[in-house]
């Protein structure tokens, strides 16, 4: 049976201009299968990270073209974007990146606030059950900045989730885990694209964390070089 | 209360920064209470001084003014002959032609208050060998005293008398004083014209003006007219109240059209103290207005810090699917709610201001100082404070908005 093709790329080039003209992406096209848990993996400076921003919609200088879900997302309007990444999109970042202010159920329930599909008691319960998922159901009304760093990514992977987002992109999820954490995101990632049908696209460094996915995406010098 | 998701990042931010939030609304507080307390200083001032004016001036004036002869063969084109002639004064008399109907007239003009036809002569006020020149007003007492309040200026004596005493004479403190006059006292006053009358003194008045007091009296209005040898039907002023004295100058306009005299308003005869008003509203109007927009910068620099110091987050919300507009829209009302606050106990501080200093004694015959709560300047000061902070905080906002969140994730 055809996969259904939830992201695809065609020809994507992006120069970077400071301090020289360099060309950071190269011609590269590649698809995403729908419930597919990819990697990316390449050296420093292999256009990598540049790429997954230009997938994410957040960077919109770039040659070539972008869809998602069979829609062309290159040349839409920011604010329409915006509405894309928050219904289509989660976000894993390498340095966690929650609001300090907030309580970690408060981090998880903003984006679905921002949504505003459900109700604020539906959220809620939609919230908990993703910190329940990701095991740091007891910490969900601590404020975010008293988590120790592996709890922190774990109520940003919680966040990723509440809008039941067909896609995940992570930077480097892993980057500042020890072991312990990574097996435990490791296993929710593969419990996601198997349990509940999402695309999950990571960067990485880590082999170990890459061979563990669906395929594996590497880059070098701003091109594809091999894609299992 | 349900709140949107953007006023909860607002509310959340300011909660966390109760300082600073307390310090920039404080700025707008002090901007806002200066800024009404200096506004209601001017206009309490001005009404004091319009109410002093008022007191010896009418809102409007009607009377014969001088007209100058005019050549009897106009020059009708540049190269006729002309005719030379001397110009002068043409007035045969500054007498009022039947008064009695343009009085009625007036009177039925809508805003209106109060007519009073008056005789001014010009005379000197004798006692022995002293002698004073001055003006006498010949009126019908009661309107002349609906009209400036002559009773709430009177230190000895009272205006009603002058019903009842033919030759009455109601004289300003200054004349009193010089001529050595007590109250009931005779006072001989020679007109411009030579006629010399004996006056009993039955009333002593003291304006805020010094000129006044020492210039001015009210007689009958036969008196007056026996003073300047006419007959009863001889007026030289008209003088009206309307309403609202501020209408004066477009009252006049529109009397002007309907008679041959000139109709001059308070404004125009007091050009001096008009343009010492005016200087007073722009000074005050400006000091106030630097303090208000020395506060807009405080609201400015907070919210720009709270920016600076809150890339990450922005970035984040950028990712999670905030648009541009959802992040002006969080900064604004950030700056609303410092705003409201500020606002708010700007008016409490504006309000504390007016109440101390309108009870410091300033002697004179206003005895406390002309200060009072004026409703409009308070509501111009509350809208005012929330827009000043909505535009501080809407430059930075815009700002916020323009942030690109890769460069931050990128760092």
């Amino acid at each position: 049976m055809e996969k259904k093709v939830i992201l695809q790329t065609k020809k994507i080039g992006k120069y970077f201009y400071q301090p020289v003209k360099f060309k950071a992406l190269d011609d590269v096209s590649f698809k995403v299968f729908d419930s597919e848990f990819i990697t990316m993996i390449g050296k420093s400076g292999s256009g990598k990270s540049t790429l997954l921003y230009i997938l994410s919609t957040m960077d919109t200088d770039y040659e070539g073209e972008l869809f998602i879900g069979g829609e062309k997302i290159t040349g839409q309007k920011p604010n329409y974007l915006a509405a894309i990444r928050n219904k289509n999109i989660g976000f894993v970042f390498q340095f966690h990146y929650l609001l300090p202010e907030f309580s970690c159920l408060k981090n998880v329930m903003i984006p679905a606030l921002k949504l505003g599909k459900l109700s604020v008691q539906e959220i809620e319960e939609q919230a908990y059950q993703k910190l329940d998922l990701l095991g740091i159901k007891d910490q969900a009304l601590k404020p975010a900045s008293k988590l120790s760093g592996g709890q922190q990514q774990r109520v940003a992977i919680a966040r990723a989730l509440i809008n039941q987002p067909k896609i995940i992109m992570c930077d480097e999820p892993t980057g500042n885990l020890d072991s312990k954490n990574t097996s435990i995101v490791l296993d929710t990632f593969h419990q996601l694209s198997k349990e509940f049908g999402q695309t999950i696209i990571a960067v990485t460094h880590d082999n170990d964390f890459a061979k563990a996915s669906n395929r594996i995406i590497e880059l070098a010098d701003g091109k594809l070089v091999h894609s299992t | 209360m349900k709140l949107n998701v953007n006023s909860e990042i607002a509310l959340t931010h300011l909660l966390t920064r109760k300082r600073q939030t307390m310090i920039a609304a404080m700025g707008v507080t002090v901007g806002i209470g200066i800024f009404i307390f200096m506004i209601s200083l001017v206009v309490g001032f001005n009404r004091y001084s319009d109410e002093a004016l008022f007191k010896a001036e009418p809102h409007l004036r009607i009377y014969q003014d001088d007209t100058l002869s005019r050549p009897l063969i106009k020059q009708i084109k540049p190269n006729y002959t002309t005719v030379i002639i001397n110009p002068k004064i043409a007035n045969l008399s500054n007498t009022l032609i039947n008064p009695e109907k343009i009085i009625a007239d007036l009177k039925k003009q809508e805003g209106v208050v109060t007519v009073t036809p008056q005789v001014s002569v010009n005379l000197f006020y004798n006692n022995g060998i002293s002698q004073i020149n001055g003006v006498a007003s010949g009126v019908d007492i009661m309107d002349a005293n609906a009209m400036f309040n002559i009773e709430s200026t009177m230190l000895a004596g009272d205006v009603r008398n002058l019903l009842s005493t033919s030759n009455g004479i109601l004289i300003g403190v200054g004349i009193a004083e010089k001529l050595n006059i007590q109250l009931h006292d005779n006072i001989n006053i020679t007109s411009s014209i030579g006629v010399v009358k004996m006056m009993k003194v039955e009333g002593i008045f003291k304006t805020s003006n010094s000129n006044i007091d020492l210039t001015k009296s009210y007689i009958n209005l036969a008196m007056s007219q026996q003073l300047m040898k006419k007959s009863s039907s001889y007026l030289t002023d008209i003088l009206v109240n309307i309403n609202d004295p501020n209408e004066a100058p477009e009252f006049s306009k529109k009397l002007q059209n309907s008679t041959i005299y000139k109709v001059e308003d308070w404004q125009a005869a007091n050009e001096q103290s008009m343009s010492n008003k005016k200087t007073r509203q722009v000074m005050f109007g400006s000091i106030s207005l630097a303090i208000l927009l020395v506060a807009a910068f405080g609201i400015y620099n907070i919210i720009n810090m709270t920016i600076k110091e809150k890339l990450n987050d922005i970035a984040i919300l950028k990712a999670t699917g905030f648009s541009g507009k959802d992040v002006i829209n969080i900064f604004l009302k950030e700056s609303l709610i410092m705003g409201i606050i500020g606002t708010s106990f700007g008016l409490l501080m504006a309000t504390g201001l007016i109440k101390i200093v309108s009870g410091i004694y300033i002697g004179g015959d206003r005895e406390y100082f002309p200060i009072g709560y004026e409703t409009p300047i308070f509501f111009i000061g509350a809208i005012l404070g929330v827009l000043i902070t909505l535009g501080a905080g809407y430059i930075p906002a815009i700002g916020a908005a323009k942030i690109d969140p890769i460069e931050i994730f990128r760092k």
